[in-house]
């Protein structure tokens, strides 16, 4: 059983708790065992346009820690594993930044060598469990489900430093998504940026790129939007939500964690899941699921998105 | 009479700052909105919901926060078990000898019919209570001058907290010690309780108390023969041991006596016990006094503030009640630095030598904030850069042993700062993520404002072009020579010099692609950022709005033939600006 330092980053511990508490979830049941480091700090990314060494700094530490304990961290973020790429780049090409950076960090008694491994949470499950492993587990897997998988930039990009996927036509999360038994469309504007980066700076465009690429996966076909990221998930979720109630979006595509998606093939708890803490509700989703595929058969045709139509009214009552 | 006058004094400052700090509550204010209110409505929106809340289900909530969260500190335990023990110690001990002890008058006397404190189990219990407080204050050197706790911050306030306590304590036990090894002491109980017939009677009854009880006499020395302390106990069954247990009980004072051994005949004819009743007495008062304007004023707010976050909430509590709730919470912090040791951030401070980014240091400033002190430009610029540094990622929140709402009171302090006017640049970063969401709450002018102050700031500093204008005769645009060398934070920032200008990285750019007319919404595009740093044109590379609406989405760096690492650049320019826009900030705040 391989064990993983998790690093939740700063997000998803106060804005979506159920990312975690579904993260936890599968990979107990992926036999993935996660250990919790408290002493972890901010991934740095926020702070890089400000202070470049402040963001090495915090990253450093955090890859120091993990070294320590000699375990790979694994990141649910986007844009934790991308900072913590980068950081580990930069201390293992840059012998004078790791020389001062080391300074400091000696205040504390740690030490970054430059050993550490940074996972995220898709590349744990693609590559230490593996696509066959997945599917033997799953016991409800889904039938007639699209989905428009989101791979967010963060992962894919610079792609000489965190060396994910090809950065050009990525795999991993759509075999991912496709282990689920769900077909994993293919969409324009996939590999493009959610717009959260620019959420509380320039909302305006930070909204239309969301849109856009929500129109995008709708288009596509896709009945839901599959993130792993909490960044993208707020921006597809939270935000898409808020919209919607001011009547500024007519036909949202639900967005939800692949943690999730996996998880109800898992049969895990659905209180695990939280697919209650989705703003744009979700439940509509279980309706795909192999074993209530028979009585969605039995309906007339038009009644197909039954589930989904009915999380966009009930999401509109509660907002 | 001393004594009357000195206890009444010490009771009427204690009372008049309390009254003050309470009124400051209702007074002051550092939440949103909360200027407009009238100090009445204050007080009566707190009174109704306190009202309210005595009146409801709620109050088992109160019961149980305040056996659990103030009685038993389960927020400290959780957080740590050494400095569970520690303030359990000061506080469980101090406590309890308030009031077996300075309050025994009134408290075990009216109980205990036969009360006397040199009789057990108050006599033994004095020394315990006394001696726990002793070890929570040793512990709290420890902490705070031994461990070195990365980032806990000592400041005068702990030090005088420290100070004042160990000085109660440690005065009460020399003074006990030195009563007991006193001669004088000793005649005058004798004189008082005893009935002794001649004087070798009194002879023997001192020998054993020589022996036994630690009194250090000028005249019966040691060794006696068993005969005279056979005598002596006798005695004593007789006439002192009604009304006193034996010295060793008061393990505390007796060791203490044991200490001054030698010198206690000099003491006691400088008549040392009077002496240090003095300083005890005035320890405790000048304590007493003070409590009100010290961190030991948390004794009081520190659980009001554990259940009224026990039973408050945002957007259903009135926010006239919330203003009140937020003051008194500057005065229930304790700066035990718990939020400081696990802030997301805290780290940062090695390379950004702010001290409020750590929030037991904002509170202090906002402290000086909210007392309504005239501050200067440059401390409320710190303040401000302090306070938004922060993830929002809610642990301080979370850890605050007196259940301070601080995730709450930044985002309340942030937007009173920013509507103040000075530029903020850390808005134009992901760090604004949380204020975008909280947007509803900020209302739409309140929250533009600061994000277009921000902006100026930076156009003011370099030369912004919009649009291109076409029958206009354009200077030529200065050159930095050094600016190119000072591009070199991380290696990648370098790579702008093999740019040929293919525009790949522009037409790669999600951001260029939504407008358009990108040049007048962004200034400069990538490519020709690129450009301007390999020119050397630092005004136009900084004036570009490009910079800050550049999502970090790496499709330029990713697709450049190059290699040139566009994001990356796009960065260090970032990181050039707001540091040049600081030290510029801080020369405007030096001649003025």
């Amino acid at each position: 059983m391989k064990q993983f330092a998790l690093f939740l980053g700063c997000t998803i511990p106060a804005r979506l708790t159920h990312y975690e508490s579904a993260s936890r979830a599968v990979l107990e049941a992926l036999d993935v065992s996660v250990v919790d480091i408290k002493a972890f700090n901010c991934c740095g990314y926020p702070l890089r346009n400000i202070d470049f060494k402040a963001f090495v700094q915090l990253s450093a530490r955090n890859l120091a820690l993990t070294e320590q304990q000699g375990l790979p961290i694994m990141a649910l973020c986007q844009c934790c594993f991308g900072s913590l790429k980068k950081a580990h780049h930069l201390l293992k090409e840059d012998g004078s930044l790791r020389k001062e950076v080391n300074a400091v960090l000696a205040k504390e008694g740690l030490h970054y060598g430059g050993g550490a491994e940074v996972r995220h949470l898709l590349q744990v499950l693609y590559h230490e469990v593996g696509i066959k492993a997945i599917k033997k587990r799953i016991t409800r897997p889904f039938a007639g489900l699209t989905i428009a998988a989101h791979y967010g930039c963060h992962v894919l990009r610079p792609s000489t430093i965190v060396q994910f996927d090809d950065p050009v036509s990525p795999t991993l999360f759509d075999e991912l998504v496709g282990a689920t038994g769900a077909v994993s469309v293919t969409w324009q504007r996939r590999l493009e940026c959610c717009g959260a980066p620019l959420r509380g700076v320039n909302d305006e465009l930070s909204t239309a790129l969301a849109k856009k690429k929500l129109e995008a996966g709708k288009g596509a076909g896709a009945a839901y939007l599959c993130v792993a990221c909490p960044f993208c998930q707020i921006q597809f979720d939270t935000v898409q939500g808020g919209t919607l109630s001011r009547g500024e979006k007519d036909h949202p595509l639900p967005s939800l964690l692949y943690p999730q998606l996996l998880g109800l093939c898992l049969g895990i708890d659905k209180k695990a899941l939280g697919l209650e803490a989705n703003q744009v509700l979700i439940q509509g989703i279980e309706g795909f699921l192999a074993q209530g595929r028979k009585r969605r058969e039995a309906s007339p045709p038009e009644d197909r998105g039954e589930g989904r139509q009915q999380g966009v009214q009930r999401s509109r009552g509660e907002v | 009479m001393f004594f009357s006058i000195a206890a009444y004094l010490a009771l009427a400052i204690f009372t008049a700052g309390l009254l003050y700090k309470i009124f400051t509550w209702f007074r002051s204010s550092i939440s949103i909105g909360s200027s407009e209110i009238p100090l009445w409505e204050r007080v009566l929106s707190t009174l109704r919901g306190i009202l309210l809340t005595l009146f409801s289900v709620k109050i088992f909530t109160l019961l149980k926060v305040f056996i659990l969260d103030v009685v038993l500190n389960r927020r400290i335990l959780r957080e740590d078990a050494l400095r569970w023990l520690m303030h359990m110690s000061i506080y469980g001990g101090f406590v309890l000898l308030v009031v077996m002890h300075a309050l025994g008058r009134y408290t075990s006397a009216a109980l205990f019919a036969n009360y006397a404190s040199t009789i057990n189990p108050f006599f033994f219990l004095r020394d315990l209570f006394g001696a726990l407080v002793l070890v929570g204050v040793v512990i709290a050197i420890y902490r705070r001058f031994i461990m070195k706790i990365p980032r806990l911050m000592t400041r005068r306030m702990d030090i005088y907290a420290i100070v004042l306590v160990a000085a109660i304590i440690c005065s009460g036990i020399l003074l006990e010690g030195a009563k007991m090894a006193s001669s004088t002491v000793y005649q005058q109980m004798v004189e008082d309780y005893a009935s002794l017939s001649d004087p070798t009677e009194a002879r023997a009854l001192e020998a054993y108390w020589v022996q036994e009880f630690g009194v250090v006499s000028p005249e019966v020395k040691g060794p006696f023969d068993a005969g005279t302390i056979a005598r002596g106990k006798e005695l004593h069954n007789m006439n002192c041991a009604q009304c006193h247990s034996k010295a060793p009980w008061a393990f505390a004072g007796y060791g203490a006596a044991r200490v001054i051994r030698p010198f206690a005949v000099g003491m006691d004819k400088l008549n040392a016990p009077g002496l240090l009743w003095y300083i005890h007495v005035f320890a405790c008062l000048i304590g007493l006094a003070y409590l009100p304007f010290s961190k030991m004023f948390h004794i009081i707010a520190s659980p009001l503030s554990l259940l009224a976050n026990a039973v408050m909430e945002q957007g259903k509590s009135a926010p006239a009640a919330i203003a009140t709730r937020q003051m008194m919470e500057l005065d229930a912090c304790t700066h035990c630095g718990t939020c400081t040791m696990c802030c997301s951030v805290a780290a940062a401070l090695e390379e950004i030598p702010n001290i409020n980014i750590l929030p037991s240091e904002k509170i202090v400033s906002i402290k000086a904030l909210a007392s309504g002190r005239e501050l200067t430009t440059k401390e409320l610029k710190a303040i401000q850069e302090g306070v938004y540094l922060c993830t929002n990622c809610y642990r301080c929140t979370v850890v605050c042993p007196v259940g301070i709402n601080l995730q709450e009171l930044w985002f309340h302090v942030r937007e009173v700062l920013l509507q103040k006017g000075l530029p903020e640049l850390s808005l134009l970063s992901p760090l604004s993520f949380y204020r975008g969401l909280m947007r509803e709450e900020i209302g739409h002018r309140d929250y533009q404002r600061p994000l277009l102050k921000a902006r100026k700031a930076i156009a003011d500093k370099g030369d912004v072009q919009k649009g291109t204008p076409k029958a206009q005769v354009l200077p030529l645009p200065r050159r930095d020579g050094e600016f190119k060398g000072r591009l070199s934070l991380s290696a990648q920032a370098s790579t702008f010099s093999v740019c040929f200008g293919c525009q790949t990285c522009t037409n790669a750019c999600p951001v260029v692609a939504y407008y358009d007319n990108p040049q007048e919404h962004l200034g400069l595009l990538p490519h020709q950022i690129m450009h301007a740093c390999a020119l050397g044109i630092r005004g136009l590379a900084f004036g570009s709005n490009m910079l800050w609406d550049c999502l970090t989405c790496y499709q330029c760096q990713e697709q450049c033939p190059q290699g040139v690492c566009v994001t990356d650049v796009l960065y260090e320019l970032k990181n050039c600006i707001v540091a040049s826009v600081g030290e510029q900030a801080a020369r405007a705040v030096r001649t003025r």
